[in-house]
């Protein structure tokens, strides 16, 4: 049984998220912090399903990090069934992005994402961004439960 | 005109006001900030009405920063007018407001707020909690532009 998670980060890639969860662990913010690999296996522990099945989807993380890039079920569709949900709506989602000309931004603040952060490439700036994304949403944001 | 606004602050109290505004330029946030004292005249600046029918509704902010508590027209109505208008309904709204109790918390995730932070009473602590707002929002965060 999966404890209470703070953090969902649904990320494909293991570099992106090594560099993730280690900018996140040095702001202490990483204890109750969940990876998924695939926007599949985000959907499941979100609405309880398949290895979820009997999970309390009431216990909502503060934040999903969601990137857009993935296997299976992308970014973008994952997006569409949380804030098509009652039952997940209100949780907040930031999707992660590498590019900035990506066109889904719009797409994305149409389906009614949090917050959109394009990944920085240079390594401390990846490390800042990520520390004053977790500060922000971990501390300073007040979840709807 | 184009009245290029990064931040519009929404907000009667004039001390949490100063405060936020301050908090604001201590991490150079502030340069292009509009601070409007009721729900009125942040409508009539979003929808380009009123004293500001000159400005290009399509400029429009990086975050707005909503008050709950005001006269004539309150937060939640302005929050209401912003996320049901295709024109602004992507702007990043987050409300700003002096109880965690707060029923409202449900109403505004309910309304698409993007986040919500309950103002700290302590100075110190408010300071930190609007310079990491602001440094998520106006620097990590990218906007529907």
């Amino acid at each position: 049984m999966v404890q209470q998670i703070e953090i969902l980060l649904v990320e494909d890639s293991a570099e992106d998220t090594e560099m993730t969860v280690h900018a996140l662990k040095r702001n202490n913010l990483a204890n109750r912090l969940l990876v998924l690999k695939d926007g599949a296996a985000a959907l499941d522990f979100l609405f309880g399903e398949g290895e979820y099945l009997g999970r309390n989807i009431k216990d909502v993380p503060k934040v999903i990090l969601l990137d857009l890039k993935m296997p299976k079920v992308g970014g973008v569709e994952v997006l569409r069934e949380i804030k098509g949900d009652e039952r997940t709506q209100n949780i907040p989602v930031v999707m992660l992005t590498s590019s900035k000309e990506d066109p889904d931004i719009l797409t994305c603040y149409d389906l009614g994402v949090n917050g959109y952060v394009v990944k920085p490439l240079d390594f401390d700036l990846f490390h800042k961004a990520i520390a004053e994304l977790g500060l922000y949403w971990l501390i300073v944001n007040q979840p709807s439960q | 005109m184009t009245w290029e606004i990064e931040i519009l602050l929404v907000e009667d109290n004039a001390h949490d006001a100063e405060m936020t505004i301050r908090a604001l330029r201590k991490n150079n946030l502030a340069n292009k900030l509009l601070h409007v004292k009721n729900g009125a005249e942040a409508l009539d600046f979003l929808f380009a009405e009123g004293i500001y029918t000159d400005r290009h509704m399509e400029n429009i902010p990086k975050i707005i920063l909503l008050d709950l508590k005001m006269p004539k027209v309150n937060g939640i109505e302005v929050l209401q007018r912003i996320k049901g208008d295709e024109r602004t309904k992507k702007i990043p709204v987050v409300v700003l407001t002096s109880s965690k109790e707060d029923p409202d918390i449900q109403t505004c995730y309910d309304l698409g707020v993007n986040g919500y932070v309950v103002k700290p009473v302590e100075f110190e602590e408010f300071h930190k909690a609007i310079s990491e707002l602001g440094l998520f929002w106006l620097i990590v965060n990218q906007p529907p532009v």
